[in-house]
């Protein structure tokens, strides 16, 4: 992973680091995320692997590895699916502000290790 | 259902406070003529005993929180405790006159992430807004405070408490938030202070302002449905909860008590002595305001407003039985609908039980 990139399949693509925005409110109630982005108000709330991925977004664990150590084992299933399903949630969250997203590890993100 | 009505629903199953109110101070730079507060310093919590609670508060899984006063920029070590609040990712509201708040202040909070700041504005008038704040020159500033945190891009409601002074200037408040580009709630209830004195109450607006209120259609939307009879009541509604207070939300007192709600102060626990899970899960007091329903209030269990009426039991505590109707939520019912409430027609029935006619002896 020095390179910052993963294969996928024949092509190469750029490896992600994710961390959370510090613009954010979150709460882990009853095993569900709740998430609310202070710049606009939206709400969000996430499942259980969203849930596992957000809490991972650190900014110094790939995307990829998120998804080989903790999602496949965890929920069992394929890393090929989960890493789709995986890349698509980040997307959608970068998009409204929630998750910052880096080719390069992310140093100061989150006001927060942890919600 | 919304999903922030969703979670809320799911925090009452699961018994978790999601909202809470906390003033800080009840220290004040202005003396507004309404205002239910003794403005002195009784021995406020500290910084660290602020920041324990909120991590307490954060272990229980509150998600808002109110941060209000008094005024709370009168604390030096406000920015700390929003840094420590905003460190533990709750969704932070804070409530401000304004006075205080320069561009500085404003950029140091938008860059700790607070979601929204409400100021409480009177009236579009120096004169007015000023007589109630008894503080000169208060309006400019608040106005000046609210442009500085519009720079900034932060989410600024005008929050227009109307009582007798200023309810002919509402239209006025408005259309300054209107040109500020901030949000605009109305709020006609006056409280009794928290030593129980309710000399302020002679400050509420008169019944037929308030009809005059609900009928703005910028103020409710729809005014035929907004004023439209209460439908009758179905099991739903009497098994149904009076309010979040106690339930998914409480107050904390900037001396560490912990009430059902800022307008209910009926003392459940204090966390200079307990944690704050222990009061939530074992207060006596915040069980019995739990027990209650729908249809265990005497009065407005009767009553055609059951399922629409605002009652506040807290309001109705202060009146003294939390069961009981708060008149002032039966004159908000009645004014809405024109339908007297079931506790209006039992004091017409009272006043009228004695003799029509007195005769009196001359001699």
């Amino acid at each position: 992973m020095g390179d910052n990139t993963i294969a996928a399949g024949d092509n190469v693509i750029a490896e992600k680091y994710i961390a959370r925005s510090s613009a954010i409110a979150a709460r882990l109630i009853g095993g569900e995320m709740m998430i609310m982005s202070a710049v606009d108000s939206t709400f969000f709330t996430l499942n259980e692997v969203a849930t596992v991925i957000w809490q991972a977004a650190d900014g110094r664990t790939p995307l990829s590895d998120i998804v080989t150590n903790r999602i496949c084992p965890e929920f069992e299933v394929d890393t090929e699916q989960a890493g789709r399903d995986a890349e698509q949630f980040v997307s959608d969250l970068s998009q409204h502000g929630i998750l910052v997203v880096s080719e390069k590890p992310i140093t100061s993100a989150s006001p927060s290790e942890a919600a | 259902m919304s999903l922030l009505a969703e979670m809320n629903q799911k925090a009452l199953g699961l018994g978790i406070p999601i909202s809470v109110h906390l003033d800080i101070t009840y220290r004040c730079n202005e003396r507004c003529v309404h205002c239910y507060l003794d403005h002195d310093d009784h021995g406020e919590m500290t910084t660290a005993e602020i920041k324990d609670i909120l991590d307490q508060l954060s272990d229980a899984g509150v998600f808002f929180l109110t941060l209000s006063g008094g005024e709370v920029l009168m604390r030096r070590d406000f920015f700390e405790i929003v840094e420590h609040a905003r460190r533990l990712l709750f969704n932070v509201k804070v409530k401000t006159n304004g006075v205080m708040i320069r561009e500085p202040q404003a950029r140091r909070i938008r860059e700790l992430g607070v979601e929204q700041i409400q100021i409480s504005v009177y009236s579009h008038r120096p004169e007015i807004h000023d007589a109630i704040t008894k503080l000169p020159g208060s309006l400019k500033r608040t106005v000046e405070a609210i442009r500085f945190l519009k720079s900034q891009g932060l989410k600024v409601v005008i929050a227009n408490v109307l009582m007798a002074g200023n309810f002919f200037d509402n239209a006025g408040v408005m259309e300054l938030a209107k040109e500020l580009g901030v949000a605009y709630t109305l709020d006609p209830t006056i409280t009794p202070k928290m030593d129980g004195d309710t000399s302020i109450l002679a400050l509420r607006i008169p019944g037929s302002e308030l009809k005059q209120v609900f009928r703005t259609e910028e103020l409710v939307g729809d005014v035929e449905e907004f004023c439209a009879p209460p439908p009758a009541p179905g099991e739903d509604i009497m098994d149904g909860l009076p309010c979040s207070a106690g339930h998914t939300a409480c107050y904390i007192s900037p001396y560490g008590d912990v009430f059902p709600c800022v307008q209910f102060p009926l003392p459940s626990g204090n966390l200079r002595r307990q944690r704050f899970a222990d009061i939530w899960q074992n207060s006596s007091q915040l069980k019995e305001v739990r027990s209650i329903r729908a249809r265990d209030l005497p009065t407005c269990s009767t009553c055609a407003h059951v399922g629409t009426c605002t009652r506040c039991p807290g309001l109705a505590y202060m009146e003294g039985n939390m069961r009981g109707p708060s008149t002032a939520d039966c004159e908000k019912s009645f004014q809405r609908t024109g339908i007297p409430s079931a506790n209006m027609l039992s004091r017409l029935r009272a006043s009228v039980s004695g003799p029509l006619i007195q005769i009196q002896s001359m001699a």
